[in-house]
């Protein structure tokens, strides 16, 4: 089966300095993926890049598919059909995300006049009853308003609406909550998930918190310094992480039941993509580092059903999990 | 809204009282009008009649008092040298100004604002440097500088043109070119700057990931944004139509209020140069304002805020 969206050798340069070194990703129609990483892992850029939203100075190349088709380079005209039609983006920061001298109506019925074939008065009909969907009290009145005169996270919803107008195949979620108060966060997450059972569609929720993206998606994808590290399930990647940085991740998560443990820190810091380092780019802050590790950067190899990582040392855990799985 | 508007009307009428007090006191202490128009030779006896006449001998405090009671009256004075009332004679120059300035101020626009727009838009590329360099060397030299080497191209040389005067349209195209090349320089580089700042927004990129053609893009979102920060420089631009020609006309020898001003204040002829500073001062006030309330218009944050002031 042709999967939704296939990303395949994705890199991504600025000045010829590279941000994205080959990242390779597949996601499936209404599945929910986590993106996980600290900032400045290519989490963002990767999806920027594949709906060509980068400034025209990066420099991309590789292939993003759409059900097999090629979108990475597509003409704007297709582009812009596959923008909020097929694919839709919510960012962080919602309150520059919206324009500030158009009203919510506007900017809203944008959407839908651009991606559903809809006329006159049914257009602000359609845009009440998402605004009303995302839960926007008093939606009909509150569209003639300014984005000023929302909360963040009400702006937030109002992204989502936007999103939806357009019944997009795959929603990109990039950290949907980092800018929003803990309460609120949990009241869009809760959201995102309704809408996506609803719609039936696809989800990538782009976060550096694991928790938000343990509790939200079926999949996990680890991005480390412009490339994915590792991919697993998400209880799966959560009870037995396979790459030394996941572990690194989860070993830095309080848990919430159990005997209090200490917290392990992840030493050093990302490295400068301009002074990449040889080899695998985690190796000089990972504890299990040997001298092979400088050489080549290892690619993604799978280590069981729907597991892949991308270490020197993944053929020892693709026999541990064996091991387990034969008694 | 109410107390808004008294705030923006009193500063307003507050900025006019200061140029015209800084206006009158420099004129009475930069030089004796008595001995500018009758010359140095006039016996004394002629220039202390000169001086009563015109109340020049009165303390200088008095004569500002009696300045405000006039404008009360609404009698800006009389010219020295011909006994004219000031605003008649300011009054008949202006047609011959604004024939100037007007064309100039749509061209300064027609120029500016497009080049500035289209240079944000290909950023880097070689006609977004060919013009940013051009804006530069527009407002770098100096009108005069300029209008003489227009002068010397299209007068002397080539002799398409007249060089001064005022008896033909064929005469105004040199002055208002060179006025409209300097101003279309800045307001190219302002609208690119704004373009640019404003095209780096997360809304701009909101609106390109819903499927927004990047043409509408910049129509509908870019620009009303851009607009914002541009109208504030094409407010100074309208509030100098009535005397942003002051070098211009003197080059070539147009008779408009800015050569009426420098005449004015070289005889010393109080009335008039107060008159001209009066309705200077007024024009950039009121252009002002008038940004003041677009802004509003343009910018519903800003809206909102004048509300609740």
């Amino acid at each position: 089966m042709t999967p939704l969206v296939n990303i395949a050798g994705l890199g991504v340069a600025f000045g010829g300095v590279p941000v994205l070194r080959g990242v390779d990703l597949a996601l499936g129609k209404g599945e929910a993926l986590g993106l996980v990483g600290e900032s400045g892992s290519g989490k963002s850029v990767t999806w920027l890049a594949a709906l060509g939203l980068l400034p025209r100075h990066a420099q991309v190349s590789g292939s993003v598919r759409l059900e097999g088709r090629e979108i990475l380079g597509a003409p704007a005209t297709e582009l812009d059909h596959v923008r909020g039609g097929r694919i839709a983006m919510i960012f962080q920061d919602p309150a520059s995300a919206l324009n500030p001298v158009l009203t919510i109506r506007r900017q809203l019925c944008e959407a839908l006049a651009l991606h559903r074939d809809l006329q006159g008065n049914a257009v602000k009909a359609e845009a009440r009853r998402l605004l009303d969907l995302v839960g926007i009290p008093d939606a009909g009145r509150r569209l003639e308003a300014y984005p000023h005169e929302f909360s963040g996270g009400q702006v937030q919803r109002i992204m989502i609406a936007m999103a939806l107008a357009g019944n997009p195949d795959l929603l990109i979620a990039d950290e949907p909550t980092t800018a929003l108060d803990a309460t609120i966060q949990a009241q869009i997450l809760d959201l995102l998930s309704t809408v996506r059972r609803e719609f039936g569609m696809a989800m990538v929720l782009i976060s550096h918190d694991l928790g938000v993206v343990a509790e939200n998606c079926d999949r996990v994808a680890v991005m480390y310094a412009g490339r994915i590290v590792e991919e697993a399930p998400s209880n799966q990647l959560f009870a037995d992480p396979a790459h030394p940085y996941a572990q690194g991740l989860i070993g830095a998560l309080p848990p919430l039941d159990g005997p209090r443990r200490r917290l392990t820190a992840i030493p050093g810091t990302v490295p400068d993509p301009a002074k990449m380092p040889g080899g695998c780019a985690f190796a000089p802050r990972c504890a299990l580092a040997s001298e092979p590790c400088g050489h080549a950067a290892p690619s993604l190899a799978p280590i069981a059903n729907d597991r892949r990582v991308a270490c020197i040392r993944a053929e020892a855990f693709r026999r541990a999990l064996l091991g387990i799985a034969a008694e | 809204m109410g107390r808004y508007l008294a705030i923006r009307f009193g500063r307003a009428a507050l900025t006019i009282v200061l140029v015209v007090t800084f206006a009158f006191v420099v004129l009475r202490l930069s030089g004796d009008p008595a001995l500018m128009i009758l010359g140095p030779e006039a016996p004394p006896e002629v220039l202390a009649a000169f001086r009563k006449a015109w109340g020049l001998d009165d303390p200088i405090w008095f004569q500002y008092l009696d300045y405000f009671r006039a404008i009360a009256k609404g009698e800006l004075g009389r010219s020295m040298r011909d006994g004219r009332p000031a605003i008649e004679l300011v009054l008949e120059r202006i047609p011959a100004t604004l024939a100037l300035t007007l064309p100039a101020f749509f061209l300064k626009v027609a120029l500016g604002v497009p080049a500035g727009i289209y240079a944000a838009l290909h950023r880097g590329s070689a006609i977004d440097r060919a013009v940013m360099m051009t804006a530069v060397a527009g407002f770098t030299v100096p009108s005069f500088v300029l209008a003489l080497i227009l002068v010397l191209v299209f007068a002397v040389q080539l002799g398409w043109l007249p060089s001064g005067g005022q008896d033909s349209w064929r005469h105004a195209i040199l002055p208002i070119t060179t006025l409209s090349l300097g101003g279309a320089a800045v307001l190219a580089r302002f609208t690119r700057s704004a373009m640019l700042e404003v095209l780096g927004q997360p809304y701009i990129r909101t609106a390109s990931a819903k499927g927004v053609p990047w043409r509408k893009v910049v129509t509908s979102h870019a620009l009303p944004n851009a607009a914002i920060p541009t109208v504030t420089i094409l407010g100074f631009m309208v509030g100098t139509l009535i005397a942003g020609a002051v070098v211009v006309e003197s080059v070539f020898a147009w008779p408009g209020v800015g050569r009426l001003l420098v005449v004015a204040v070289a005889n010393r002829d109080l009335a008039v140069v107060q008159c001209i500073l009066l309705l200077v001062a007024m024009t950039m006030v009121t252009s002002n304002l008038i940004v003041d309330f677009l802004y509003g218009f343009l910018d519903p944050r800003l809206r909102a805020k004048g509300a609740h002031a």
